[in-house]
């Protein structure tokens, strides 16, 4: 078992959530709501990461993150070292592959607030942080944590682009998947069971919660 | 600008719905504004809270001008002060009926919120249940806890969208005469959109009848059903006997008009701002027209008398509609209405010959206007 890879994954996991969540919160309104053009070309664009080959999205994001692009350089500048095979550039690609994750549920949740209700808490004069704060978040709240539970346990099982990005260095970028893999490999099966075993509870019981929540909500939104 | 509290509306526009409407409506008045579906009345009543906005136009209301193209003046919902209670309620369904009322309570001191809501349910007689969420109460409940909302904010307005189209028939005549009851009370001009013009009659002081978008007539409920502006609006407010004819005599001293229709003169009521010769649309309430009775032959038979054909005799409890095919040139109808007693004593059934007359004093004359597709509503 190893604990270190665990404690690394659960780190980018929480990272990727709370970065995640605000930007993917605006993104999933913008899509309930928003009637601009190019919203389907947006959709679409923020959903290509859940039919997209893991190894296809990480050989982009390595060759956007390396030292010959624009933005590998501007990340190099101020990070001091190189956004590849570091734990940022594993934390940026993780933001990017977990979008749709985290946007869609939200967006549905958004979507499924009865059409007139936010007019309606306009017309009581409710200012609009107000609106969302008292009247959008607890309706869409099944949605989000959904989106939360989502993103957390896909990152902790992410694999491909993870390997791409980040590689295999210990403490900064060998996620408890990759040592379940290097494990294998290395025909440890006991302490890749083992690991196994504690990432398939772990998403367990992250999915039960989120389900569990969702029935508990379903009766209370009403019509 | 004046601070009488009247609402006042000017809205234009040509997409994406077409207006071009005007209307005003006093404190304490209840205005409906009524027209078939897709004629705007939803759209007007959202331009007035704030959610939609017109293109050109002015909306004031108590000496406040809320919305001014002119001078790009358009003030958030927020800064409105409207009362809205939205078609199926919108209420906020995670909320209870308190908590529903308490949101539209921000203007006032925060201890005295809770009482006040409790007062605006006792209104609208939903005390007792202060503590179900929308999903736990029926259609008419649901309706009234959007009412005590709409009314929480103090509102300079209140508007009311179609609020009885969700509920059933037996609630809908409870909520009408609460309306009636609560309005007493309420001393801010309403605005009530209605596509059924018997709930508008009953509920309103005047009606705006609207036509893609337009405001065709603007009157008390009785005027626009006896006296409607002309052909278009007789036909949206349903009435059955509306015709053509050419005006033939005016006569300023004996205040007579008469016009020609199916090859027939008929006397009407003196309007003389209708030329000689002039093409005029002309309606009759069926109040208007005397069943000749074959007991009783009486003297009212002289004015307008026509004759024809019964085509539909039509039984609906105590009152008999009859459609009778009138002799002459043009297959046109007549619709009557006689007590269903008289009608099974004078023997009509479809097929009997039959006449009437057709009192002048309630024939009403309207402007001619192409009565093609624009009247087909």
């Amino acid at each position: 078992m190893e604990w270190q890879a665990l404690a690394l994954s659960l780190k980018l996991a929480a990272w990727t959530v709370a970065l995640l969540l605000p930007a993917a919160l605006a993104l999933a309104r913008v899509l309930a709501w928003g009637r601009f053009a190019g919203r389907h070309f947006l959709e679409a664009a923020l959903a290509l990461p859940l039919v997209l080959p893991p190894t296809v999205l990480g050989y982009y994001l390595l060759s956007a993150f390396g030292a010959n692009s624009a933005l590998g350089r501007a990340f190099a500048d101020v990070l001091g070292h190189p956004l590849a095979f570091s734990f940022a550039g594993l934390l940026a690609a993780s933001l990017i592959f977990n979008l749709p994750f985290a946007i869609q549920p939200m967006q549905r949740a958004f979507e499924a607030i009865p059409a007139d209700v936010r007019p309606a808490a306009a017309c009581c004069g409710l200012s609009p942080w107000r609106i969302f704060t008292e009247i959008e978040l607890p309706l869409a709240w099944p949605g989000v944590l959904s989106a939360i539970v989502l993103t957390f346990a896909h990152t902790l099982g992410e694999f491909g682009v993870v390997l791409m990005v980040g590689g295999n260095i210990p403490g900064e970028t060998r996620t408890i998947a990759i040592a379940i893999y290097d494990r294998v490999q290395a025909f440890d099966t006991r302490s890749a069971g083992l690991m196994a075993a504690v990432l398939l509870v772990l998403s367990l019981a992250a999915i039960v919660v989120a389900y569990s929540t969702n029935r508990r909500a379903e009766p209370a939104r009403g019509r | 600008m004046d601070a009488d509290g009247r609402l006042r509306i000017r809205l234009s526009q040509r997409s994406p719905i077409p207006l071009d409407a005007a209307f005003d409506c006093a404190p304490g008045e209840v205005l409906a504004l009524t027209g078939p579906s897709g004629s705007g009345k939803t759209t007007i009543l959202r331009c007035i809270a704030g959610l939609d906005h017109p293109r050109d136009g002015t909306i004031e209301c108590a000496g406040e001008t809320w919305f001014d193209s002119g001078t790009r003046t358009d003030l958030s919902p927020q800064r409105r002060s409207v009362g809205l209670v939205f078609q199926q309620y919108a209420l906020f369904p995670h909320l209870d009926a308190v908590q529903n009322v308490i949101a539209a309570l921000g203007h006032r001191p925060r201890p005295t919120r809770i009482e006040r809501a409790r007062e605006l349910l006792a209104s609208v007689h939903l005390s007792g249940l202060e503590h179900r969420r929308p999903a736990e109460l029926s259609g008419g409940q649901q309706q009234r806890v959007a009412m005590a909302r709409a009314l929480a904010r103090d509102p300079r307005v209140l508007l009311l969208d179609e609020p009885f189209a969700a509920v059933d028939r037996v609630t809908r005549q409870k909520l009408y005469r609460e309306l009636a009851e609560l309005r007493r009370q309420l001393a801010m001009p309403i605005v009530l959109v209605t596509h059924d013009l018997d709930e508008a009659a009953m509920l309103a002081d005047r009606m705006c009848i609207l036509h893609r978008g337009h405001t065709l007539q603007v009157g008390v409920p009785h005027e626009i059903r006896t006296r409607p502006a002309d052909a278009l609006v007789a036909r949206l407010v349903d009435l059955r006997n509306v015709f053509e004819g050419v005006v033939r005599t005016q006569d300023a001293s004996a205040r007579r008009t008469s016009i020609e229709w199916q090859g027939l003169a008929l006397e009407v009521a003196h309007a003389p701002q209708f030329a000689v010769g002039a093409r005029v649309a002309w309606t009759i309430p069926a109040s208007g027209i005397v069943l000749h009775r074959r007991d009783r032959p009486s003297r009212g038979e002289r004015e307008n008398p026509v004759t024809g054909t019964v085509v539909e005799c039509l039984a609906l409890g105590d009152d008999t509609t009859v459609a009778l095919a009138i002799d002459g040139p043009a297959a046109l109808q007549l619709t009557l209405r006689v007590p269903t007693h008289v009608a099974r004593r004078n023997g009509l059934a479809t097929g009997v010959r039959a006449g009437a007359s057709l009192l002048a004093e309630a024939i009403h004359l309207m402007p001619w206007r192409e009565m093609g597709r624009d009247a087909q509503v």
